[in-house]
């Protein structure tokens, strides 16, 4: 079995439980008890931010939701809500803090620089869109989205997560999640799974630009 | 006494407190869930809190505000579709991003271009909602949308914005800015009567 | 001449050093060339003897068609008075500059950046390293002929978007699928990344100097880029012994957004909305100091009613701007949100206003050249006037109230985070922080802009230079902004809102200019180079939160870990400003 299909195989449900309690009732009560609680990781970047800080002030409140409880630390969080423009020097802490939160984890990728570039994408030191690097649950687009248009994406992510299922999740497989690998910043920023592409793609720049040279030599 | 700026300080959290629930009890049921409780919460009186409570009630936005961008067509009088771009590229030569792809019609038969788009893209992931593309179209064609409700699961089957989405019918642009609306027909009106006064009445000969 | 006339006058540079140096007599361009020998002589002479005392820029210019890298520095009195701009010219393949930080150490983080950015070395630069990119990164992207990876045309707008618009995102034409690009023969399993290493040896050699003796271990710790404190994504790495902090490096170009270099495409109308996004909170004003740089170069002037509102605008902003930094000052000080939530309740009501004037709550995206994009419409008028004249005097005077008498404020701010005037000065400090450092300068008072001059209003300003004097400062301008705009709103005549007639084809002569603003946070300034062409030919923000940086190393060493936070929050930056 490939790590792929052993990370989704479904969870063997315990002998003993078996006749207690059916299943689906106890995906409801679960999702309803882990959707109500989602914790966000205070993790504002740019712009999108301080629109993220509005909707947690007084007047758009999202503790009414459950999520009050915004956390820096990585190990107590639930949600990420990357907010703003994702560049290749935090790529790697991003990456970094995505790894440290524990499992069941969700991302949302608010505004339009961090679903795909947004505005910036042009730039030398802009990613486009944080999918790049790690799996995104729900996207929220605007420059920046306002705290009701935050809110129904939060809402959203609670929609998703009440369809979720223990039995098929991918959190509750036997195999453990293998991390995802850091990206490097050398001359350009570098992610590990793509090595052998630079390097052919590198090998075949060098070989048209040796050919030029010698076609302008001759 | 050491404390004293420590105390007054809790006092006034403490008033913030009580005035919200001393409001709730002064207007009673309609200070939440109507359109005017939430201009009461909303104007510079306001007293205690004013928390939004959405999803049930939304704040309404101003006429000015701007999110992405839409299509605008007529609905002519056999119900067919009348889209007013003319596909002159103004908007896509304006966006700061760079996010509007048009591509224009060309008559099969001479090849010459025809002044309505045969394609419109709109990547909402690069737009930034500066409003330009709408501040500098001279035909009215293209303008910007309140729906602010656009989370979704997957961005590469829905962020980018075809024709067919974007196209919106001219009666709901007059329900989302009624005063814009009012003025450019008043404008467009102005220059029918213009046009029509300046053409020689029919029946003498040309 | 007596030493009042020196100090007042301004200087024929060409006549009083004339082997040495010689004026700008390009078309549109002010100032003086200096010998590059000769810069330290000639900047010593402008700084002790003529008064400039406060380096206001340090930039650089790539003159790709002469072959020339130039530097422009732009100097001001702190008594009052126009800019001064002197200039520098290397050549483009060897550029080497004799580095201005031991005259004025607030030079330091810009010449990183014209070093990062363009490659100009600064020969007497004590820690000469990458600013905003990384140790590593391939070639200086402000050259004129490095291109990046997504390079499509050297200025917009592009052809492929009309009439051919064949919709594809810019990743599916890279073979990597993001905005990368390698050098040739690039093998990446080969590469030992550099890993902040050069960044830790520039801490231990303060430690060496002083037990060369002892072989000892000092601390090092990484405050950021995640954390809750740093309003942001800025790294701060300290070097403690026990809790007290030897040195401190900040680290930034973590939201390094390449503003620049997209600047150069975009045409100057397109830039309009991107400078919404440098100090995002404060979006209204960095939008008046772009229009009123571009404005200069044009030649045009606003009417009166757009005038008025735009000292409306700029006003309602610096009061946005200070309810936050002083909620976020409150934050870092340990008073979890509950200040914040006061401040951010009057920034929610001011920013209601923006969005009916506007459209848009943060990026306002409003100014023109020339004047405004829309009207103010009679109902936000009426509105603002309730705010001014009711809520706002009421809710500052209660913010006040809670916060400045309080025992654990007063404790944890007096007499931390000390600047005197004179090292604000030479660190190159604006805003409240040289305000609250006893230095009086204030850009609406020094070199009036606008209609700034036609409104009676005090400049706040402290005696002590510590955090609880920043405090103060910004308490008391946002009293004297809530006077500016009674004023203004009850002047506020009727009347058109735009020079001439709206265009998207800007035609901007070419030349040289320097617009300046006091934003919120300090002395917000532009420097446009332009050709003629629809495009700038070089666009550089003086960001005052990146400059006001440099005093935070100063200020910190000495103090503990809980100071550099609140000490980090009483300069009040913003990351969009600081790594634009």
């Amino acid at each position: 079995m490939s790590e792929q299909e052993r990370r989704t195989e479904p969870y063997e449900i315990p002998e003993e439980m078996k006749s207690q309690v059916a299943v689906t009732t106890l995906d409801k009560i679960y999702n309803w008890g882990r959707s109500n609680s989602v914790w966000p990781m205070m993790f504002g970047l740019a712009c999108c931010a301080i629109e993220m800080i509005a909707t947690a002030a007084s007047r758009y409140d999202f503790s009414r939701f459950g999520m009050e409880v915004m956390r820096p630390s990585p190990r107590q969080a639930d949600v990420m809500i990357v907010s703003g423009t994702v560049t290749k020097k935090m790529i790697p802490t991003i990456v970094r803090l995505y790894n440290q939160m524990p499992e069941p984890k969700y991302v949302i990728a608010m505004g339009a620089c961090a679903c795909g570039g947004g505005p910036f994408k042009e730039g030398y030191t802009v990613v486009s869109g944080v999918d790049r690097f790690i799996p995104v649950d729900v996207y929220i687009v605007g420059c920046p989205p306002t705290p009701q248009s935050l809110l129904n994406g939060l809402i959203t992510l609670q929609k998703k997560m009440e369809q979720e299922s223990i039995a098929t999740s991918r959190w509750y497989s036997k195999a453990p999640s293998q991390p995802i690998p850091i990206p490097v910043l050398g001359p350009d920023l570098m992610d590990p799974r793509k090595f052998d592409l630079i390097r052919q793609q590198s090998a075949a720049k060098k070989a048209a630009q040796t050919a030029d040279g010698e076609v302008e030599n001759e | 006494m050491n404390g004293k700026g420590i105390l007054s300080g809790l006092l006034i959290t403490l008033r913030h407190f009580v005035d919200t629930y001393l409001e709730d009890l002064k207007v009673g049921r309609k200070r939440y869930g109507t359109a005017e409780g939430i201009e009461m919460r909303r104007s510079s009186d306001t007293r205690g809190i004013f928390t939004i409570q959405y999803p049930e009630e939304k704040l309404p936005v101003p006429e000015e505000f701007r999110f992405v961008p839409f299509l605008v067509y007529d609905v002519k009088e056999d119900g067919e579709k009348a889209v007013r771009c003319t596909s002159c590229g103004i908007c896509a030569k304006v966006c700061p991003p760079q996010c509007i792809w048009i591509e224009r019609s060309v008559d099969a038969a001479t090849g010459k271009p025809i002044p309505t788009p045969a394609e419109f893209f709109i990547d909402v992931d690069v737009c930034m909602n500066c409003g330009m593309c709408a501040e500098f179209c001279p035909f009215d064609a293209i303008r910007m949308d309140h729906d602010y409700e656009m989370a979704s699961y997957d961005r590469h089957k829905h962020h980018i914005l075809n024709k067919e989405r974007l196209l919106k019918p001219a009666s709901y642009y007059a329900e989302i800015r009624p005063t814009s609306y009012r003025r450019e027909e008043a404008e467009k009106a102005a220059k029918e009567a213009a046009k029509a006064a300046a053409r020689p009445p029919a029946g003498t000969a040309a | 001449m007596s030493d009042l006339q020196t100090q007042t006058l301004v200087p024929q540079l060409d006549t009083i050093f004339p082997d040495w140096v010689r004026p700008d007599d390009r078309a549109g361009y002010q100032g003086y060339i200096v010998e590059t020998e000769h810069l330290l002589a000639v900047a010593k002479a402008l700084r002790d003897t003529y008064g400039y005392d406060l380096l206001s820029s340090v930039t650089g210019v790539d003159y790709l068609p002469e072959g020339k890298l130039e530097v422009v520095y732009h100097v001001f009195r702190t008594t009052g008075g126009p800019i001064f701009v002197y200039k520098v010219q290397v050549p483009r393949d060897n550029p080497v500059v004799p580095s201005l930080v031991p005259l004025y150490p607030g030079a330091e983080l810009q010449e990183r950046e014209a070093y990062d950015l363009l490659g100009i070395r600064f020969e007497g630069h004590p820690d000469l390293r990458r600013i905003l990119t990384w140790e590593g990164f391939a070639g200086h992207p402000l050259r004129k002929d490095w291109h990046e990876p997504y390079f499509e045309e050297e200025a917009k707008p592009y052809k492929s978007r009309w009439p051919e618009g064949q919709v594809r995102r810019a990743e599916d034409l890279n073979p990597f699928a993001d905005n990368v690009d390698y050098p040739a023969g690039f093998d990446p399993e080969s590469l030992v990344p550099d890993a902040d290493d050069t960044l830790y040896k520039t801490l231990f050699r303060v430690q060496q100097a002083q037990h060369p003796e002892i072989k000892t271990d000092a601390i090092v710790v990484n405050l950021g880029p995640q954390h809750p404190s740093t309003h942001g994504v800025f790294r701060m790495v300290a070097l403690l012994e026990g809790e007290k902090i030897l040195d401190l490096k900040p680290v930034m170009g973590y939201l390094h957004r390449n503003h620049e270099k997209i600047a150069e495409r975009n045409t100057f109308l397109q830039n309009m909305p991107f400078t919404d996004r440098l100090d995002y909170i404060a979006s209204m004003s960095n939008n008046f100091a772009y229009a009123l740089a571009v404005e200069k170069l044009m030649g045009v002037q606003p009417p009166e009613r757009a005038e008025y509102i735009r000292v409306i605008m700029a006003e309602l902003t610096r009061i946005v701007s200070h309810f936050i930094a002083v909620g976020f000052l409150l934050n870092d000080l340990g008073a979890f949100f509950t200040p914040s939530l006061y401040g951010i309740k009057e920034r929610e009501l001011i920013v209601d206003i923006f969005e009916m004037v506007s459209g848009s709550r943060m990026m306002c995206n409003y100014f023109r050249f020339g004047g405004l994009a829309r009207d103010m419409s009679p109902e936000a008028v009426q509105k603002t006037k309730e705010l001014v004249n009711d809520r706002l005097p009421r809710k500052i005077d209660e913010f006040d109230r809670y916060l400045t008498e309080n025992e654990i404020v007063r404790q944890r701010c007096e007499g931390v985070g000390v600047l005197t005037p004179e090292d604000a000065i030479a660190l190159s400090a604006t805003g409240p922080v040289l305000r609250a450092s006893g230095v009086p300068y204030d850009v609406r008072r020094a070199e009036p802009y606008s209609i700034y001059d036609r409104f009676d209003f005090d400049v706040a300003y402290g005696l002590h230079g510590d955090i609880y004097d920043r405090y103060l400062v910004r308490m008391e301008e946002m009293r004297q902004s809530v006077r500016i705009l009674k004023q203004a709103l009850r002047d506020l005549p009727e009347g058109p809102i735009m020079t001439g007639k709206p265009a998207y084809q800007v035609r901007v002569p070419a030349g040289e200019s320097y617009g300046r603003v006091e934003g919120p946070k300090g002395e917000l300034g532009f420097y446009l180079v332009s050709n003629g062409k629809p495009n700038p030919w070089r666009y550089h923000v003086r960001a005052p939160t990146f400059i006001n940086l440099t005093s935070l190393a100063p200020m910190s060493r000495g103090g503990k870990v809980a100071d550099v936070v609140a000490i980090l929050g009483s300069i009040d930056i913003v990351l969009g400003e600081v790594d634009r």
